[in-house]
């Protein structure tokens, strides 16, 4: 099993405990940190590391600090843990089991890019995460990691957790901010970007849950033990999100560039297909990735071989159908979650997920045309792009995927006017 | 009735955000809190509380799926169904809480005990199909499981009725993993 960084320890009892997470080496990088660095040290630092963000898109996390507008505007930290990408449970794991190692990436990551104010998003349904986070930040001001002169020091920050309360959309950077400040969670048009424009006006930086309970780790070991995982390109390692059709789902953390076959077959991870059936598709980083076929099997899980291979690293929720699965059915139900957490704001994005859900259930159903098909990725291409936020685009590409990868299993449904599959019952 | 104590709680976090117009998405957690779900009462409450129009809070709380516009049952079932729960037959398991229970997706029962609802991927996907009763997760639900849960709310409900016994705790409680 290769070495842990970001679930190191994660069960052992106690770690989401203040005393339990010192006991295994928690806010000792804070302390590190606090004495040793400048925050712009912490920046180059971060560079050093290759840590990218780990929540979609990748972004190196170093860059991204040090990209913030220098004015004489408060700065804001929002860290992003509105985990809702259909395939995607890691956030919740690290917020559940162990909320102090976020708060000590918030802390640091708030020191470095000299912010006084962090907000941490949590999802409205995630309740417990929400409970074990407040917690968590209780426990570090009564305990002087947070608030008023951190450690003696003359640095001093806000924590405040936010809950959410039902919208996927703010899981888009911009919306986020959009809802933090007491709004519906419309997208903003960028740019300007959230580092020169963000919460309240302030220059704002914006990291995931995973991104940010990484970083006590990378403090503690240092950036170059950190680039010594992983590929050139992608270091460190990251959760995968495993789901659908294997024996054994479930979050796993592995080195970036660990095949697919690995995580799905290995016997230490997913174990291997149910009922060693054959994988027919894999949806590598949440849904809103492209679907790849089997013959990708072999595709090193890293940001540069997986778009590569036609799709994206994405949250890391990487879910498998197998032989049974109709695709069409599959696409239906992903397309209804993207109808749904269209927020509206955008025409193309509120009006082509109704249309594409529209079609394609009635191809599902046996009513559909050969026309469809083409209509489904004449719709795709005219909400690609075209809307303020990335949702329409998401929405676009389990169907433009799929029809590429299957398009014979559309035209069945057309032919013989009805799903030429069956469903069997919950076991 | 939206309590005094709760009006306080409000204008507590209307002055413990940067701005004060923050503190509107917690407030209208604690209006529902109140009575159970978004009144017209609350939404005046959170607007006196932060300085906004009951308009403006109303356009925030109808945003929302989860500030619930009428009262839900006492308690809130709600089954993901996303692809990763799709791909472990959650469809079977809402057909099955639809015929137990004697409603749709979307409706509560006569009674007032039960909501059932549908909902967007629950982060759970490695432990699906995966429901929520009352914003507590239940994983790895299986038909057998969903029987004696329902079972299990009935005697509870049940023995909240006055001169009744005390509920039993639940025989699935959730678990606090992700994996």
């Amino acid at each position: 099993m290769p070495e842990l960084i970001v679930t190191k320890d994660i069960d052992a009892p106690g770690l989401d405990t203040l005393d339990g997470y010192r006991e295994h080496g928690g806010y000792q990088a804070l302390e590190k940190v606090l004495k040793e660095y400048q925050p712009d040290d912490l920046v180059e630092l971060m560079k050093k590391s290759g840590l990218r963000g780990r929540g979609g898109a990748g972004f190196p996390t170093g860059l991204k600090w040090s990209f913030l507008a220098k004015n004489d505007k408060p700065r804001y930290l929002c860290c992003n843990a509105d985990e809702s990408e259909p395939g995607t449970f890691k956030d919740r794991m690290l917020m559940e089991k162990n909320p102090h190692q976020l708060i000590e990436g918030v802390i640091i990551t708030s020191y470095a890019c000299r912010v006084t104010t962090a907000f941490i998003y949590v999802r409205g349904e995630l309740a417990m995460a929400g409970r074990q986070v407040a917690r968590a930040i209780d426990e570090a001001y009564a305990a002087g990691y947070t608030g008023k002169n951190i450690l003696g020091s003359d640095y001093s920050l806000d924590v405040i957790m936010h809950r959410g309360a039902g919208a996927y959309i703010c899981g888009e950077e911009s919306a986020l901010m959009e809802s933090l400040e007491g709004r519906r969670g419309y997208p903003r048009l960028k740019p300007p970007f959230p580092a020169a424009v963000g919460v309240y006006g302030g220059p704002t930086v914006i990291n995931n849950c995973e991104t940010l309970s990484t970083i006590p780790a990378i403090i503690r070991n240092g950036a170059d033990w950190y680039a010594t995982f992983g590929t050139e390109k992608s270091k460190g390692t990251r959760v995968f999100c495993l789901s659908g059709h294997v024996k054994k789902p479930g979050n796993y953390e592995l080195p970036l560039g660990t095949s697919l076959r690995t995580l799905i077959y290995d016997e230490q991870y997913g174990g291997g297909i149910l009922d060693d059936k054959q994988i027919k598709a894999i949806i590598p980083g949440g849904s809103s990735t492209p679907m790849l076929g089997p013959d990708k099997l072999d595709t090193p899980l890293d940001f540069e071989a997986i778009a590569a291979a036609g799709s994206m690293a994405g949250s890391g929720g990487v879910v498998i159908m197998h032989e049974d699965t109709c695709i069409v059915d599959a696409v239906l139900r992903m397309s209804e979650f993207y109808r749904d957490e269209s927020c509206g704001k955008c025409t193309p994005c509120r009006e082509g997920t109704y249309w594409l859900t529209e079609i394609l259930h009635r191809l599902e159903h046996g009513h559909g045309s050969q026309k469809d098909i083409d209509l489904l990725l004449d719709i795709c291409d005219n909400i690609s792009g075209k809307s303020f936020c990335p949702l329409g685009d998401a929405a676009t590409s389990p169907i433009v995927s799929s029809i590429k990868l299957f398009r014979d299993e559309y035209e069945a449904h057309v032919r013989e006017e009805r799903c030429p599959f069956k469903r069997e019952g919950l076991k | 009735m939206i309590s005094e104590q709760a009006k306080q709680r409000m204008r507590d976090l209307a002055a413990r955000y940067p701005v004060a117009r923050s503190a509107v998405m917690p407030s209208l957690y604690i209006a529902q809190q109140e009575e159970g779900y978004i009144t017209h009462d609350g939404l005046r409450a959170v607007a006196e509380a932060i300085g906004l129009t009951v308009d403006d809070v109303e356009s925030v709380a109808t945003f929302y799926t989860m500030y619930y516009q009428q009262q839900p049952g006492k308690k809130v079932i709600k089954v993901c169904t996303s692809i990763s729960c799709y791909l472990r037959n959650c469809d079977a398991l809402v057909t099955r809480l639809e015929e137990r229970l004697g409603i749709k997706r979307g409706e509560t029962t006569a009674d007032g005990n039960f909501t059932l609802m549908t909902a967007e991927c629950l982060a759970s996907c490695g432990t699906a199909p995966v429901l929520q009763v009352n914003d507590e997760f239940v994983e790895n639900v299986t038909l057998e499981m969903s029987d004696a849960l329902i079972d299990e709310w009935e005697r509870e409900l049940r023995g909240q009725e006055p001169g009744r016994g005390q509920a039993s705790p639940l025989p699935y409680t959730a678990s606090p993993t992700g994996s």
